[in-house]
């Protein structure tokens, strides 16, 4: 089971990823203007309780120790408790991620059914008119900023034609699915053109390749050769691409998420930066961190399961 | 013989393969590359034909343009005939169920030739799959055979193993098991052993000659190494330039050349019992394919050439049985004291 | 030994200016036109509210109508030219000149350093980009100076590891180990030699991030973290009209036209420069 075996090493590989996140984290924390025992009780509070407060919470000890500290109560789940929402971080992430995760993903998948057939389409009429449109729309796709697209797609398809919902998100499966369509597709858009440009150059790249040549000699359907010769071992660098793209979709689900009112977790991220609710701001930056890193753990296993050559 | 008749034997591949004005060319920055021109020859049921040249003579060229492979912006004219169908006009479907059922080709490089992210034995069965009605195990069980006759040992285990997993000549031999899965009637092999080491490429040599009279099937093989065309074919034709020059059967060619290209291409190779000779290389380079030489495209290079070589291109005649040659000096150069 | 100048000569040398260079290089030197210029183009005070003319359409007067205050679109759109410029190149040339710097480094000496490196570069891309920005500029709190401080923290590890891993490959090359030969110094045969025919990824990164930037500057003044209002800022007007879309799309639609247009300039132009240095290669 070479499959296996790569899984187990590439878990192993995260650990020092994983305490890296931390220590940045851990820093950024104490970067924080005012101490954390200030902010929890307000411009008015006592020394004495500050002094408490910080003992409480380990501050008077030496950094390193504070890092222990820190690691091990996130280690075991313990994130802190909001200053704003007065509930802990834990369950306030538990709650908004999954919405965020179920955008990205649409997204992702709206992504794939856009880029891979004008990949193709692009790859085959290399140089000819259908390139030059598919490719001068990604680009102009590429330059234009999330909350632009997220504005104007709003408003023309929800405000104005009323075919989508003009923000929230629903209670049922299907529900949930029509009002994140909008901000799915405004967060698709950039992303896909990522993907095309790469997978255009990948397909063309493998076009030319012989074994394609060798299985155009063996007769098989046209179908065949595109979607196993040529997409398959197209879609390998295509998939490292995606994966390195996952943080420039958490970071667009930030954007989306205001414009849409979406109440995921970057909408939770951009209240907690007005409200100065810092044990809100790490938590998430921390499960964002390690969201994306789980994401390059899957890629990179889809990665070795289309390419063999990989897990060995 | 009525003529449906006619049609049933051509049908049979009773004829082998006629290639007739075969040109092919590619619309470059630098201008009309011709790769082959009026390309012509046969290959009949169960016939070994060698296409020898330098690389850049238009050989593997002719190979791919028989089976189509030319990509934009080359183009193809001329005629393939194969069972008395045309394959150069011939509509997508047909020619898909030609390729790989009836003509299988094979290539220089296993590496690059095989998927590598796909096991052989689903490069094997997929052939199957595009070409014959049988079932999942029927497939598996043909790859299998199709293992052990071309000589692949442990071959339950390694229809599962990757292009990668192979050493260089099993990953040839993995090859001819995929091309030859449909029992082909015809096998066009572009350089099968140039990158192998010398003992395995006489194994590839000797499964390749097995493999045709098993399976009653002809051959085109396209190499630059003449031990090999001496050691495997009936016929051969040589190429310069992108055309013939010469062909004729090898025994023929190889104990008289009649063009002087063939002469110094004979020159340069080594043979038992003249050890001691100088081994000869033919002067000069060959001539960019977008910038042929007036005439004779050999003439810049050669020691026969006269004034005519420099203005008229010299025809591909008859001068025996199945023996054909372009210069106008072949006399001179037949009856030239041996090379050797 | 061959300089940049000399290398960008002998390429440009008869050889026909990619389309894509020309056509984002005329855009550029526009753009950069308006943002020196502003008050040459803009035909009115950017920041002047005008009561008469409150979400007026677009007309003669007002090409691209005005705003919720009466100002006028066109010559706020053209102002933000000075700021949306300002930070495709401030928050750029930072990470730019540090990630080199670093990155020439880390190449050279390779070992532990560059696996520290490179324990950091894992450990960055995990961060979403726009993420740890926002979260580093909340920290340090809103406007454009922070920005870029922010911004400085985290980019230049993009640049530092295209840079490393050039230098990596062009120390092998026989011209390095002459220069050791020669007695040259480590820091001459970096900086000499080794990192003007390294760089040349770096700079087309650099034409990518800049319009990357601008994205990123727009999207902050958009959420209120970057620009502050009133300053002219596309991001930052976008933010102004995106209550007005239904009745006065104006305010917003023309900025983020602006942006489209900058960001396209930029890419067209790193793809030309990528494709004039690919010739070389």
């Amino acid at each position: 089971m070479p499959l296996f075996s790569f899984v187990i090493r590439r878990l192993l590989q995260m650990i020092p990823t994983v305490i890296f996140i931390l220590i940045v984290t851990f820093v950024l924390v104490r970067m924080l203007p005012g101490d954390p025992a200030s902010a929890m009780l307000g411009d008015r509070a006592r020394d004495a309780d500050v002094n408490r407060i910080n003992h409480e919470l380990g501050l008077d000890r030496p950094l390193i120790v504070q890092f222990f500290y820190f690691a091990e109560r996130i280690a075991t789940g313990d994130l802190g408790n909001s200053i704003g929402l007065k509930v802990s971080v834990l369950s306030l992430i538990m709650d908004r991620l999954p919405v965020t995760l179920m955008l990205t993903a649409l997204s992702a998948v709206i992504a794939l059914a856009l880029a891979v057939p004008l990949a193709f389409v692009a790859a085959f009429k290399r140089e000819k008119l259908a390139d030059s449109v598919i490719r001068g729309t990604f680009q102009v796709g590429l330059s234009m900023p999330v909350f632009y697209v997220g504005i104007i797609l709003l408003t023309v398809f929800a405000a104005q034609l009323k075919l989508f919902p003009v923000g929230g998100y629903g209670t049922t499966l299907p529900d949930k699915l029509y009002h994140l369509f909008l901000p799915a597709l405004t967060l698709a858009l950039s992303f896909s053109a990522v993907l095309m440009r790469n997978l255009r150059a990948s397909i063309i790249n493998v076009m030319n390749a012989e074994y394609v040549d060798f299985a155009t000699a063996k007769g098989l359907k046209s179908r065949v050769i595109l979607l196993r010769h040529i997409l398959r071992n197209a879609l390998i660098s295509t998939v490292t691409l995606f994966g390195l793209q996952i943080g420039t979709l958490f970071g667009g689900a930030v954007i989306t998420e205001t414009v849409f009112a979406v109440p995921g977790a970057g909408r939770l991220l951009i209240d907690s930066i007005y409200g100065r609710d810092y044990p809100v701001l790490q938590g998430l930056t921390i499960s964002l961190a390690i969201l994306v890193s789980l994401t390059f753990l899957l890629t990179d296993i889809i990665q070795a399961w289309l390419d063999p050559r990989i897990a060995r | 013989m009525t003529a449906s008749t006619a049609q049933t034997t051509m049908s049979d591949g009773t004829k082998g393969l006629v290639v007739r004005g075969l040109t092919t060319t590619f619309d470059t920055t630098r201008g009309l590359a011709i790769a082959a021109a009026d390309v012509d020859f046969d290959v009949a049921p169960g016939e070994v034909v060698g296409l020898v040249g330098e690389s850049g003579s238009g050989k593997s060229v002719t190979l791919r343009s028989i089976m189509r492979l030319i990509r934009e912006p080359g183009k193809v004219s001329g005629r393939v005939e194969w069972g008395g169908r045309d394959l150069v006009a011939m509509p997508a479907e047909e020619l898909r169920k030609v390729r790989g059922g009836e003509i299988a080709m094979i290539f220089q490089e296993p590496m690059t030739a095989l998927n590598p992210v796909l096991p052989i034995g689903v490069q094997i069965e997929e052939n199957l799959k595009a070409h014959t009605g049988l079932t999942g195990s029927q497939r598996r069980a043909r790859a299998l055979e199709l293992m052990n006759i071309v000589g692949i040992p442990a071959a339950e285990r390694r229809l599962d193993e990757y292009p990668h997993q192979f050493s260089g000549g099993m990953r040839q031999r993995a090859m001819i098991a995929i091309a030859l899965a449909c029992s082909p009637k015809l096998l066009l092999a572009d350089e099968p052993t140039t990158a192998l080491d010398v003992t395995i490429q006489d194994q590839i040599l000797k499964l390749l000659l097995d493999l045709r009279d098993r399976l009653a099937m002809s051959v085109v093989l396209v190499t630059h190494d003449l031990g090999v065309v001496a050691a495997t074919c009936d016929r051969m034709a040589v190429m310069y330039a992108g055309r013939i020059v010469e062909t004729g059967t090898v025994a023929e060619v190889f104990a008289r050349p009649h063009h002087p290209y063939t002469r110094g291409l004979l020159g340069s190779v080594p043979r038992s019992g003249h050890s001691r000779t100088m081994l000869q290389s033919i002067d000069g380079t060959p001539p960019s394919l977008t910038a042929l030489p007036q005439g004779c495209a050999f003439h810049p290079r050669c020691s026969f050439a006269t004034e005519i070589c420099r203005t008229d291109r010299p025809p591909l005649d008859l001068i025996g049985a199945g023996r054909r040659v372009a210069c106008h000096h072949h006399e001179e150069v037949a009856a030239a004291e041996p090379i050797l | 030994m061959i300089s940049l100048a000399t290398t960008t000569r002998t390429v440009l040398r008869g050889r026909k200016l990619p389309r894509s260079l020309i056509g984002g290089g005329l855009i550029l030197v526009i753009s950069l036109v308006m943002a020196i210029w502003p008050t040459l183009f803009a035909p009115y005070d950017p920041n002047l509210f005008d009561y008469n003319a409150l979400l007026a359409p677009p007309s003669w007067d007002h090409p691209f109508g005005t705003d919720s205050f009466g100002r006028d679109v066109l010559s706020r759109v053209i102002h933000a030219y000075t700021i949306d410029m300002q930070i495709a190149i401030f928050a750029t040339v930072g990470p730019f000149v540090i990630g080199t710097l670093v990155g020439a480094f880390i190449g050279y000496v390779g070992g532990f350093w560059e696996a520290l490196f490179g324990r950091l570069v894992d450990a960055t891309v995990t961060f979403p980009f726009l993420v740890l920005v926002i979260a580093i500029v909340s920290v340090l709190g809103p406007g454009l100076g922070n920005m870029y401080v922010a911004v400085g923290i985290v980019g230049w590890v993009f640049y530092a590891r295209l840079v490393a891993s050039e230098i990596k490959v062009q120390k092998r090359l026989d011209y390095a180990d002459a220069g050791r030969v020669m007695g040259y110094t480590p820091m001459r045969i970096v900086f000499r030699h080794l990192l003007p025919n390294a760089i040349t990824p770096a700079i087309v990164y650099w034409m990518t991030d800049m319009a990357l930037a601008i994205l990123l500057g727009s999207s902050l003044g958009y959420l209120g973290l970057g620009a502050q209002p009133p300053a002219a800022e596309w991001g930052v007007q976008i933010a102004d009209g995106k209550n007005f879309m239904n009745t006065a799309w104006w305010i917003s639609v023309f900025p983020g036209v602006a942006i489209v247009l900058t960001g396209l300039g930029f890419s067209l132009a790193g793809d030309g420069v990528a494709e004039l240095l690919r010739v070389r290669r």
